[in-house]
């Protein structure tokens, strides 16, 4: 049951003199929600980029599902069953909802390259179906003729998660899925997220709203300044000294 | 919505469009267009148009090199109508690939960069193809002059069955005089096929991949898709388009000239699309028709036409009108495409299909409302 | 060897020439955010400011020749011998030098009429946008020159004094082959502390400073409270008259025709590109570094070796320093890049 679906192995990333990253070491299980916390300019963001390879780590290396993906382009990780939410999201603006899913859909499909020059996107029922169920499953559904652009942020960012539901990856990233958003969206998106982990998938969370973060996690690690200072269950992390300090401390900064 | 749209209603569109451009003889007679060397350049540049269409408006990457394939396309033509046939057929096969050999080569270094350095690179490129025509190349291209049908061309595959003349012979259709309305109607049936394909490519899959380029080409890579390929493909097919339209304007017109190389003859490709709008299927034919017909009308107009235009004014106001449009006219023509290139870009972004689709969305605005703004302008085309 | 040093310095004016372009450029990139495909144009009208200005002080009179008395002959007799006798026809000699004076306001009104007339209202559009619209411009001005002064290129010279050429060859100690037109001597050297006083306007003047911040990071120093609008506008001005400079200046090496400016601008674009985006120092460098080559190429001996090699050496360094080093000689992550 504990295979380990995302193993990041001593990783450092310095950037110009500052060590975003130090000797990083994680490893997502199957199955589980795993949440990294920790202050602004901790290092979160640096480690989901070195992730899905858009960094490269100075040393280390990130293995996933056995095969390492240090150094493999963004959609080769991608294909590989890896699926991010980016902090702001990243929707194809002037598509339809309804496309941006689809395309998503059509990459899984057909891999990183296939050039249907000559079908009909009308004969691709099979896809259409799929993105109508995801948008519905989503509450987008109603949505779905609307340029993406044209959505709430909230919606954009259910959205960008639809995108990646679609492809049913082995491992789903979010950056901040409920950054700016209302209480009531964030609710909403707390409930869709704890949907995604009754079906089984592996995900990793980087929040700041500690009540997204407790209403999810399974395992909380916690990154200070580039380096982890404390890793363990929800109800542990929550009374570490160490992890209330590095806060605070952020804080006064 | 544009891109999903039942292949019986695109069959349809093709056949009102196919009607529209074969019967132009007929409706634009009135407006004094309807003579075989203008409706040659209207169907054309048609070709062309929906071939930068299928890289600018799809995929966003903006080529300032697609004269460079034009002028492929012309003088492969050309080279066949001298050492083969002047039967038309190879010449616009072969000129068509040749470009297309070009646009591989091309396409595969500069889209390495995206953004502002692939425009320049093309430009580099379309600019360095122009100067070799110009010098080094001269064997081949017949620099300055350009290349041209002489009777001494030997023409093998002519030799063969066609008593030799001592006249410049004519492009032929296997017996059909290419050079009037022939000409005409063999390029229009070209333009129905081309619009045909590029309205599968909008349609498709892969069309639907390349516009999400043109809309975040960094989700896309997130999105598990390589998008170098499908760039090069895009890239690859327009400059064929290109080439088929360079080598369409020599079997029209046999001889081949570096000036259909410069950056300006670029730039008016590039005007064309956008003043149509890019990304719509009828956008940049109708760009290139509106061009073409203002080049046609501006340039051929003199002192004398402007003096008579604006003869009802008092004698001084009529030596300035005339002085201030003289600007405009006849030589002073790219003046006006100039200003046009800026009104359009200024103010009308997305072209005239778009600015049509706002007075439709005002004179409508229930209708508007209960759509999205975008599929609503992609409904028209 | 005299041949190597003589194609060096026959490249080095050229260079200077695509230097100054590009300086403007990557500045014009770098603070403001926009391509400016007009801005060859810039270049052609500082040349064309030298043909008006040249013009102006030519302006003459048609008098009755004293010296042919048998009938009635006409001569032109320009304004200022007549007003300053000598002294006005040096001045006339010294058309070129001097109209630098004449092109600095006039390219600074251009340019600052440009970026408050058009330019502004793209800050904030895209880069394909900003391309095509100066892209329209830049035809605009070259069909408007063409109209006044036709297309054909107008011959400007140098002062008499700097006709000819100089022996740099025995000066340094190389063979007296080594003979130098002294108005690109003069060329080299002017471009050199234009070049100099841009980049020293940069560096030691709190102005320049801001400016150079902005280029690093245009929104922190917005919102310092600085008016950086404000400053952009004097940038690019600033880059229309180093633009302008450069084009009087090159009259006497090239006849200035209207379309010069799309000529050099295209080579001016590879010469950022090869640079490095956004680097001051890369679009310098290469500038210089692409003039020389393109020298070298235009020698006989390496032209029987590849024919037509001086026509495309510039594009072939550039497609082959974008493929071994994408972000140019100098260039950093992230600028431009999308």
């Amino acid at each position: 049951m504990d295979t380990v679906v995302l193993d990041v192995a001593d990783v450092n990333k310095n950037f110009a003199g500052l060590q975003a990253l130090s000797n990083v070491n994680l490893k997502i299980k199957e199955g589980k929600t795993h949440a990294v916390i920790g202050p602004n300019g901790a290092g979160k963001s640096t480690l989901l980029n070195v992730c899905v390879g858009r960094l490269q780590p100075d040393t280390g290396s990130v293995t996933f599902d056995g095969e390492i993906i240090t150094g493999k382009k963004p959609y080769e990780i991608n294909q590989a069953g890896v699926a991010r939410v980016f902090q702001t999201p990243e929707i194809f603006a002037d598509l339809s909802v309804e496309h941006n899913v689809m395309v998503a859909a059509l990459a899984k499909r057909d891999g990183s390259f296939h050039p249907h020059a000559f079908r009909n996107l009308v004969s691709e029922t099979a896809i259409h179906d799929e993105a109508l169920a995801v948008l519905e499953d989503l509450g987008l559904k109603r949505m779905r003729e609307m340029k993406a652009e044209s959505l709430s942020r909230g919606d954009k960012r259910r959205l960008e998660l639809a995108m990646c539901l679609i492809q049913h990856p082995r491992l789903l990233l979010l950056d901040e899925p409920t950054a700016g958003m209302s209480r009531h969206d964030t609710n909403q998106t707390i409930d869709v997220l704890k949907r995604i982990k009754e079906r089984g998938m592996t995900k990793v969370i980087i929040e700041h709203d500690m009540h997204v973060v407790f209403s999810l996690a399974d395992w909380i690690t916690v990154l200070a300044q580039g380096a982890i200072i404390a890793e363990g269950p929800p109800e542990e992390i929550r009374g570490n000294p160490k992890v209330q300090e590095a806060y605070l401390g952020g804080a006064h900064e | 919505m544009m891109i999903t749209r039942s292949p019986r209603h695109d069959m349809m569109m093709i056949g009102v469009f196919a009607l529209v451009v074969l019967t132009m003889p007929i409706w634009l007679a009135p407006f004094g267009a309807a003579y075989p060397d203008l409706l040659q350049k209207f169907v054309i540049f048609g070709i062309m148009a929906v071939g930068y269409n299928i890289l600018f408006g799809l995929t966003g990457y903006l080529s300032f090199g697609h004269a460079a394939f034009l002028g492929v396309g012309s003088y492969s033509a050309v080279w066949m109508f001298k050492l083969f046939t002047m039967n038309v057929i190879p010449a616009v096969i072969i000129g068509t690939l040749m470009a297309g050999v070009f646009a591989v080569v091309i396409g595969y270094v500069c889209l390495r960069r995206s953004g502002i350095y692939f425009s320049i690179l093309t430009l580099a490129l379309a600019q360095m193809c122009y100067n070799l025509a110009y010098s080094v190349l001269t064997p081949i291209t017949n620099g300055e002059t350009g290349l041209q049908i002489r009777p001494t061309d030997p023409r093998i595959i002519d030799a063969m069955f066609l008593e030799p003349t001592e006249r410049v012979p004519t492009t032929t259709l296997f017996g059909i005089d290419m050079t009037g309305y022939g000409g005409f109607y063999f390029c229009a049936v070209a333009l129905i096929i081309t619009f045909f394909i590029s309205v599968r490519i909008f349609r498709s899959p892969f069309g639907l991949k390349l516009r999400a380029i043109k809309s975040n080409q960094n989700r896309l890579n997130y999105t598990g898709i390589n998008t170098r390929p499908y760039l090069l493909i895009a890239f690859v097919i327009s400059g064929m388009y290109a080439g088929l339209a360079g080598s369409l304007l020599a079997v029209t017109d046999p001889l081949a000239g570096a000036e259909r190389m410069q950056w300006t003859a670029s730039g008016e490709i590039v005007l064309m699309t956008i003043l149509g709008g890019a990304g719509t299927l009828f956008g940049p034919i109708l760009g290139a028709w509106i061009i073409k017909y203002f080049e046609n009308i501006f340039s051929a107009f003199n002192d004398g036409r402007l003096h008579e235009i604006f003869s009802f004014l008092p004698d001084t106001l009529e030596s300035i009108a005339v002085g201030i449009s003289a600007q405009f006219v006849g030589e002073g023509w790219h003046l006006t495409l100039g200003l046009m290139f800026m009104l359009i870009v200024i103010f009308l972004p997305g072209g005239l299909i778009e600015g049509f689709n706002r007075i439709v969305a005002r004179l409508r605005p229930g209708q508007a409302r209960r759509r999205a703004p975008a599929v609503e302008e992609k409904e028209a085309s | 060897m005299d041949a190597f040093v003589l194609q060096v310095l026959n490249g080095l004016d050229k260079g200077g020439a695509y230097a100054l372009i590009a300086l403007g450029l990557t500045l014009v990139f770098g603070t403001l955010g926009v391509v400016n495909f007009a801005h060859g144009a810039l270049f052609m009208l500082g040349a064309f400011c030298a043909v008006t200005f040249n013009l102006l002080l030519n302006l003459s009179e048609r008098v009755e020749d004293p010296n042919i008395t048998a009938f009635t002959a006409y001569i032109d007799q320009p304004y200022l011998e007549t007003w300053l006798g000598d002294f006005g026809t040096q001045l006339m000699d010294y058309s070129v030098p001097l109209s630098i004076l004449f092109t600095i306001p006039v390219m600074l009104a251009i340019g600052l009429a440009m970026e408050r007339g058009l330019i502004r209202f793209f800050y904030k559009r895209s880069h394909a946008e900003q391309i095509l619209v100066t892209f329209g411009l830049a035809i605009v001005l070259q069909e408007i020159i063409k109209s006044f002064f036709g297309a054909n290129p107008i011959p400007v010279s140098a002062p008499d004094t700097f006709v000819g050429t100089a022996a740099i060859g025995s000066l340094i100690g190389l063979g007296e082959g080594v003979a130098y037109p002294y108005w690109r001597l003069i060329y080299l050297a002017f471009s050199i502390v234009v070049i100099a006083a841009v980049f020293s306007f940069l560096r030691f003047t709190t102005y320049g400073m801001v400016v150079r911040a902005g280029m690093a990071d245009r929104e922190t120093v917005g919102l310092l409270g600085i008016n950086i609008q404000r400053r952009f506008t004097v940038v690019f001005g600033l880059a229309a008259i180093v633009a302008g400079l450069a084009g009087a200046l090159y009259t006497p090496i090239l006849p200035p025709d209207y379309h010069m400016g799309m000529d050099f601008l295209v080579l001016s674009f590879v010469v950022v590109v090869v640079g490095g985006m956004g680097s001051l120092g890369g679009a310098v460098a290469a500038g210089f570094l692409l003039g020389i080559l393109q020298s070298f190429a235009s020698m006989n001996e390496v032209k029987d070796l590849f024919p037509g090699i001086d026509q495309i050496i510039i594009y072939l360094v550039a497609v082959v320093v974008l493929l071994l080093r994408p972000r140019g000689l100098m260039g950093r992550k992230g600028v431009m890049e999308t």
